[in-house]
């Protein structure tokens, strides 16, 4: 009997033959990542440890991007801490403001990311870097300590439920719809403790960035992990990119699944989770009249340059509805500027958008655009549990660059078909 | 170790957000959580909670962020112990990490309500409705993973195997944590 992606990777990092699922194994880990205000509980844990240096200066990563640029004298606190502590030990992989993006956007653009490797962060979206193949998962600060300690961590090698799809994407549907579809299909604790394997032609197609998106949200079905095979488009990606060299692994034909999926796209529309789960899944033309106040597209999980390249297309041109603020923020330093080479940038402030400089702000209620009593928002990001992006009584729907450029157009929820035709050369997208 | 307290039962799906909301992650200490713990699902929470009291939930808690100020913040409200039918996989590891105990029964999720008095017997997994008599089992923790737990969290319990010369934590075995 063959073995999991995860079965094969955790098994190479505990120096194994094999491994399988249910098995406990001590893994060397390839990246430690922490952030502003995860890293401060970690070098905490790690003082406490009573180890003066890190395993690896050159892997263990630090980024302030959550409460960063500071929100407050409290986030600048805890920022500095991460600064100095990055600066005592000589961390190569710090990231400052103004060189920085979110974490997940910002590790697999600068080749920090690898197929093969085994990757921690004190971030549940640490699952990201699935999209190339890596076994990265999120985990706490102590265990995050630990592991910057040692270079080891310790893991139950999860069982996999493999997800094929299959079929023609209809207009307009791209990974965030596919992933909020699937999170209606298995629910939030449908992948707890397991590992998803995302597969077949429709993702054979899918773009390096539509990857990310996707497994991005595994952590939202409860999965330790969502893993992509290496592919043509993943060595693509990597070439001139991966900082070390690496190793792709490959599920074996006769692999043991816990469970098996088959998705048809074709009856897949655009997406919107309904509050207060990611689960809450609908077709966007079943929403209903759903007034806005609010969109925000950016995040770990949409702030990439395809997709303000997709919100640019449906607000060039256009104006933001007069009862709607529409917050932009691309995930990273190079994704700003591409966007501004682009022209993207140009489009959004001319259609009545703010753009920010990257941070996590209001994904998790931060800052940068927390929402009031009563408000609802369309966004791009990952969660919408109460109180996610504000006050307890705001409502957060989750979808697509897409629908919520659309949104934020017609100051409800809306399909992006709606604007169809109004302008030659959308006909084209 | 026993465990005795009240019970503050929850539904499912309780998420790190409920637990502690990000707007209060610029500061880090159990001390300085515990007064937000629960604020967005049980505004009375903090502000009621005993020493000793018990948290009870159902599928899935602790969902979401990796945030181990969720723990720590239910820590420092003075919670002994969290039970429920099934915890979230980050949290599970943050709990156990910082010393926070946690049981799995979903018998003993479903058979107790909120203000009732709950007694647990961690190393023997035992749970008890001191008021209606009911004892259930908890699911068993793995052997390695005791051994984090007795040495008070996985900081001393690494601490020890360093200075053993282990390097880093010992594991072994199989289980459905």
């Amino acid at each position: 009997m063959g073995y999991t992606l995860s079965e094969k990777i955790l098994a190479a990092h505990a120096g194994l033959a094999a491994a399988r699922a249910g098995q406990f194994v001590d893994v060397a880990v390839d990246i430690v990542l922490s952030n502003d205000i995860t890293a401060p509980i970690a070098i905490r844990e790690f003082e406490e440890l009573g180890v003066e240096r890190v395993f690896d200066p050159e892997r263990v990563v630090m980024v302030p991007d959550h409460f960063a640029p500071n929100k407050d004298i409290a986030s600048a606190e805890q920022c500095r801490r991460v600064r100095e502590f990055a600066r005592a030990q000589g961390l190569r992989h710090y990231f400052e403001v103004g060189r920085m993006g979110i974490e997940h956007v910002l590790l697999p653009e600068q080749g920090l990311v690898v197929p093969g490797d085994v990757i921690v962060g004190a971030d549940s979206h640490t699952c990201t870097y699935g999209a190339l193949g890596a076994f990265a998962t999120g985990m706490g600060s102590t265990d995050i300590a630990v592991a910057m300690a040692t270079g080891r961590t310790w893991m139950r090698v999860p069982e996999t439920i493999h997800i094929s799809y299959h079929g023609s994407l209809q207009p307009y549907v791209g990974g965030k719809d596919l992933i909020l579809y699937t999170l209606g299909q298995i629910g939030v604790d449908g992948a707890r403790y397991q590992t998803i394997e995302f597969a077949g032609p429709v993702l054979e197609a899918l773009s390096m960035d539509g990857r990310l998106t996707m497994a991005n949200m595994a952590i939202e079905g409860g999965a330790k992990a969502g893993l992509f095979a290496v592919d043509e488009r993943t060595r693509a990606y990597l070439d001139g990119r991966a900082a070390r060299p690496w190793q792709a692994y490959q599920a074996d034909d006769d692999a043991v699944y816990v469970r098996r999926l088959e998705i048809d796209v074709a009856q897949i529309e655009p997406q919107v989770a309904f509050p207060h789960l990611p689960e809450n899944a609908r077709a966007v033309s079943e929403a209903g009249e759903i007034v806005i106040d609010q969109v925000v597209i950016g995040s770990c999980t949409n702030g990439r340059l395809e997709d303000l390249r997709v919100a640019a297309a449906i607000l060039r041109g256009r104006q933001v509805h007069a009862n709607v603020r529409c917050i932009v923020i691309p995930g990273s330093q190079q994704v700003y500027l591409d966007a501004a080479r682009e022209g993207l940038l140009e489009a959004f402030v001319t259609a009545g958008a703010a753009v920010s400089t990257p941070t996590c702000g209001p994904c998790l209620g931060g800052y940068m655009g927390v929402l009031a009593a009563g408000e609802r928002a369309v966004s791009t990001t990952n969660r919408n549990f109460r109180g996610r992006m504000g006050h307890p009584d705001s409502q957060v729907y989750l979808a697509s660059p897409a629908v919520a450029a659309a949104s934020a157009v017609a100051g409800k929820i809306a399909h992006p078909a709606s604007f169809d035709g109004q302008r030659d050369e959308e006909k084209a997208l | 170790m026993r465990l005795r307290g009240r019970v503050w039962k929850y539904g499912d799906h309780v998420d790190t957000d409920a637990i502690i909301p990000a707007r209060y992650l610029n500061v880090s200490t159990a001390e300085a959580l515990a007064p937000h713990c629960m604020e967005d699902i049980d505004p009375t929470f903090a502000a009621q909670v005993k020493e000793g009291d018990m948290i009870v939930a159902g599928e899935n808690f602790g969902c979401g962020s990796s945030r181990e100020h969720a723990p720590l913040a239910i820590k420092g409200a003075g919670v002994s112990g969290v039970v429920a039918c099934s915890f979230a996989r980050i949290f599970y590891r943050n709990a156990i990490n910082v010393g926070l105990p946690i049981l799995e029964s979903a018998e003993a999720a479903a058979g107790v309500e909120s203000g009732q008095e709950l007694e647990v017997d961690l190393e023997a997994g035992e749970i008890q409705n001191l008021v209606t008599g009911e004892t259930w089992r908890a699911e068993p923790y793995p052997p390695f993973m005791m051994g984090i737990i007795r040495a008070g969290g996985l900081v001393p319990y690494t601490r020890r195997n360093l200075v053993a010369g282990q390097g880093t934590a010992v594991v072994e075995g199989r289980g459905n944590v």
